[in-house]
């Protein structure tokens, strides 16, 4: 299926009535939380984007939180970068590793150095610090240099 | 969650007022309480030099284990992070250990050595504890590049210890970002020397001794 | 550990009801790196693994927010440290993707030899260490070990003759490199090229002819296409299952487009196809190599010359991700700035992630012995997966 960027911008306009800027072959959409499943599965399935890259999000401050997931078709040359905005304060997110097994760690590893809760992930726990580690690392509210004791 | 860490109170540093260096000094110095060493021997061969003439015979024989075992310490092979690749280069061809009787080994307990090669993070420290703890006496330990000797490029992080020696008691610092395979093994030659003078009777070396 | 823990439970009917959970520590002589698999057996076979890593989280991306733009690319190298050169290209490439500025042609060169060989130096070791884990440290696996890591050691002096460093190298600038060759380097080079491109008809006739290699990776460790698409596995492990995806022909970058070379693609999905991918690439960096050595533009190493201040790179506000094709597959480096001279925020895409990420799927079913070879054709580098 050939699917040029921006066709992919005008289905997803029209299906959804959000709207995606196209940058060469990069199409970008932002979408409220409510439509994050559905998109993907649209992505994938419409428009044939299977190939998951990566996942994570960025503290915005006062903002909130904003989970971004980038996804690809191969075939097609294709790049769709999806963001959320989940709004101040709120860590809830559904959960895109029913769709992709490769959301599994992504989203793991979201959760752990944000805080991020992906809800129907079957698995979400800590991966790259330890299970009884405190806090979220990547908000903008820890320090780099937080104390640890003996250790640092 | 805030998490901010408190504004550190950190003394001017005296070389000598250095904690790690005076616990090193006092390991060195009087037995831990489970060490192994037996106390009949060592009262034994300290009665033995203290006769006339009974040190060459402990003299002797000292010289004889030491250099057995400065001739075969067998590192245990605990690569972390990037020292590691320099650490598999060393016991490569092109700079050889075998030649100094240094044959790397997984099993630490098998082992005399270990190379701590690479970033020590808090959710490894408790490993590596262990593996220490399963090596048996006598047992050194090389801290290879500057992230195993004060924490490194990363010693802001928060998930990295600054350095090795707050979870192991080292006895050879090797900097380096990371070490050329030639320091690693210049760090080793030193290491073949300070256990040339391991137990000696009747004088226990310190870090402070003049060579 | 109760199984809702555990991802795929093969049954395979062994009859005893015994499982026991072996745990293949952080500390173990073929684990690559700090990594922990907690396998779940029945008998020999294992029947489900869960993967545990973060042993090496050195917090690059915290680092990374703290650090400026002029001080961070010798913090990048040591992600995926084995590939420095292609690491710090991710870095460099996406701040000079959000700042638009100018690379100019000599320094694009430059970087591709550098990418390339440091791609040959890579797979070097990634035979060395593959084989030692399989043939074991005191047989046959050191033989091929100390022969690749020969052949690595050139490589390695190539690159002290450049920048005076073996393994870390921090090489790359914003706006080029740092070092430009010296005399009689591009000689030299050539001179390692050919010697390398011999020893490898070496190695294939070694291990080709060899029952024991064959049996070990033939069939084990399969991942088929719709998995390495679904998960996002890069480099060597997608192309071995027959999907034809190298970020060097998907976006090419430093002028990879003016070099004529072979993309290798196997659909096997198996040890041994990834084994032949890598053997090919090989081949193909060496030509690359010669062809950006004979095509060598004069001019400027960097459109920002010399390092003056720690802060003199500012970014505007923007974000951009760039990717490179490392030695193990898509690095990118997503940077979100907002105008100051160090990044808002910082996400590494580490191939080796994504490619450990496959684990759990293909693992179950084999045997531990299996595990060892499937490890090493995946080939992490921990300081990409912990980052």
């Amino acid at each position: 299926m050939s699917t040029t960027a921006a066709d992919a911008s005008a289905r997803i306009r029209e299906t959804f009535g959000v709207e995606a800027a196209v940058d060469g072959a990069m199409v970008t959409v932002v979408v409220p939380r409510e439509l994050w499943t559905e998109l993907a599965h649209f992505t994938n399935r419409v428009l044939g984007c299977r190939y998951f890259n990566w996942l994570s999000a960025i503290d915005w401050k006062e903002h909130g939180l904003e989970v971004v997931c980038r996804l690809e078709n191969l075939d097609a040359g294709l790049v769709l970068t999806m963001r959320t905005r989940l709004g101040p304060g709120e860590t809830r997110c559904p959960s895109l590793a029913g769709l992709c097994r490769g959301a599994d760690w992504m989203e793991r590893e979201c959760y752990d150095m944000f805080g991020v809760r992906f809800e129907g992930h079957p698995d979400l726990r800590r991966i790259l610090l330890s299970e009884d580690w405190e806090g979220y690392p990547l908000r903008k509210d820890y320090a780099v240099d937080t104390p640890f004791a003996p250790y640092r | 969650m805030e998490v901010k860490p408190p504004t550190p109170q950190i003394p001017a540093p005296v070389w000598t007022e250095f904690k790690d260096l005076q616990e090193w000094e006092k390991y060195h110095q009087e037995r831990a309480p489970d060490d192994k060493t037996s106390d009949t021997l060592a009262a034994i061969a300290d009665a033995i030099h203290h006769m006339p003439g009974g040190w060459i015979v402990t003299t002797t024989t000292e010289k004889i284990f030491n250099w057995a075992r400065k001739s075969s310490i067998w590192p245990v092979t605990f690569g972390l992070a990037c020292c590691a690749i320099e650490m598999m280069a060393t016991f490569a061809s092109r700079f050889d250990v075998e030649r100094f009787g240094m044959v790397p080994w997984a099993s630490p307990r098998h082992s005399d050595l270990m190379i701590v090669s690479g970033t020590v993070t808090i959710k490894m420290a408790p490993m590596l504890k262990r593996i220490y703890d399963q090596m048996p006496d006598p047992k050194w330990v090389v801290s290879m590049g500057s992230c195993a000797n004060s924490g490194g490029p990363f010693r802001h992080g928060y998930h990295v210890v600054k350095g090795v020696d707050r979870v192991v008691p080292v006895d050879v610092y090797v900097p380096g970002c990371p070490p050329t395979p030639d320091s690693l093994m210049y760090g080793l030659l030193k290491l073949q020397e300070q256990v040339g003078e391991f137990q000696k009777t009747g004088k226990r070396p310190t870090a402070s001794d003049p060579k | 550990m109760p199984d809702t823990l555990t991802k795929q439970v093969v049954e395979v009917g062994y009859g005893g009801n015994e499982r026991l959970m072996m745990n293949m520590g952080p500390q173990h002589p073929s684990s690559h790196g700090v990594f922990r698999m907690i396998l779940t057996l029945e008998g020999e076979t294992v029947v489900a693994v869960d993967a545990v890593i973060g042993y090496l989280h050195r917090c690059h991306e915290k680092l990374g927010e703290t650090l400026t733009y002029v001080q961070y690319p010798s913090i990048a190298s040591k992600t995926d440290y084995v590939a420095a050169m292609t690491s710090e290209l991710a870095y460099v490439s996406a701040v000079e993707t959000i700042a638009k500025v100018e690379v100019p042609k000599r320094a694009q060169y430059l970087r591709v030899i550098a990418a390339e060989l440091q791609r040959i130096a890579s797979h070097c070791l990634w035979l060395g260490t593959w084989c030692l884990d399989m043939g074991g440290a005191l047989g046959g696996g050191a033989t091929v070990f100390l022969y690749c890591i020969r052949e690595r050691e050139m490589v390695l002096d190539r690159f002290e003759e450049l920048t005076g460093a073996r393994l870390l190298y921090g090489f790359h600038q914003v706006g080029g490199t740092r070092y430009d060759i010296p005399p009689g380097w591009d000689t030299k080079v050539r001179e390692t090229v050919d010697f390398i491109e011999r020893r490898i008809d070496e190695y294939e006739a070694m291990l080709e002819r060899n029952t024991f290699f064959v049996v070990r990776t033939r069939g084990v460790g399969v991942i088929s296409r719709e998995l390495a698409q679904d998960v996002g596995v890069s480099g060597p492990l997608i192309r071995g299952s027959g999907v034809n995806y190298d970020v060097r022909r998907a976006e090419p970058y430093s002028s990879y487009g003016d070099f004529d070379f072979v993309v290798p693609v196997e659909t096997a999905g198996d040890c041994y196809a990834r084994y032949r991918v890598r053997m090919v690439e090989f081949r193909q960096s060496i030509r690359i190599v010669r062809q950006a050595l004979d095509g060598l533009p004069e001019g400027p190493i960097s459109s920002r010359p010399g390092v003056k201040s720690v802060g003199q790179v500012r970014v505007p506000k923007g974000e951009g991700y760039a990717r490179v094709e490392g030695a193990r597959g898509e690095v990118g480096c997503y940077i979100v700035s907002d105008g100051g001279p160090k990044p808002y925020r910082m996400k590494w895409r580490g191939a080796s992630f994504s490619n450990l990420a496959v684990l759990p799927h293909i693992v179950p079913g084999h045997k531990v012995a299996d595990v060892v070879a499937i490890m090493g054709s995946v080939d992490p580098v921990f300081g990409e997966v912990d980052r």
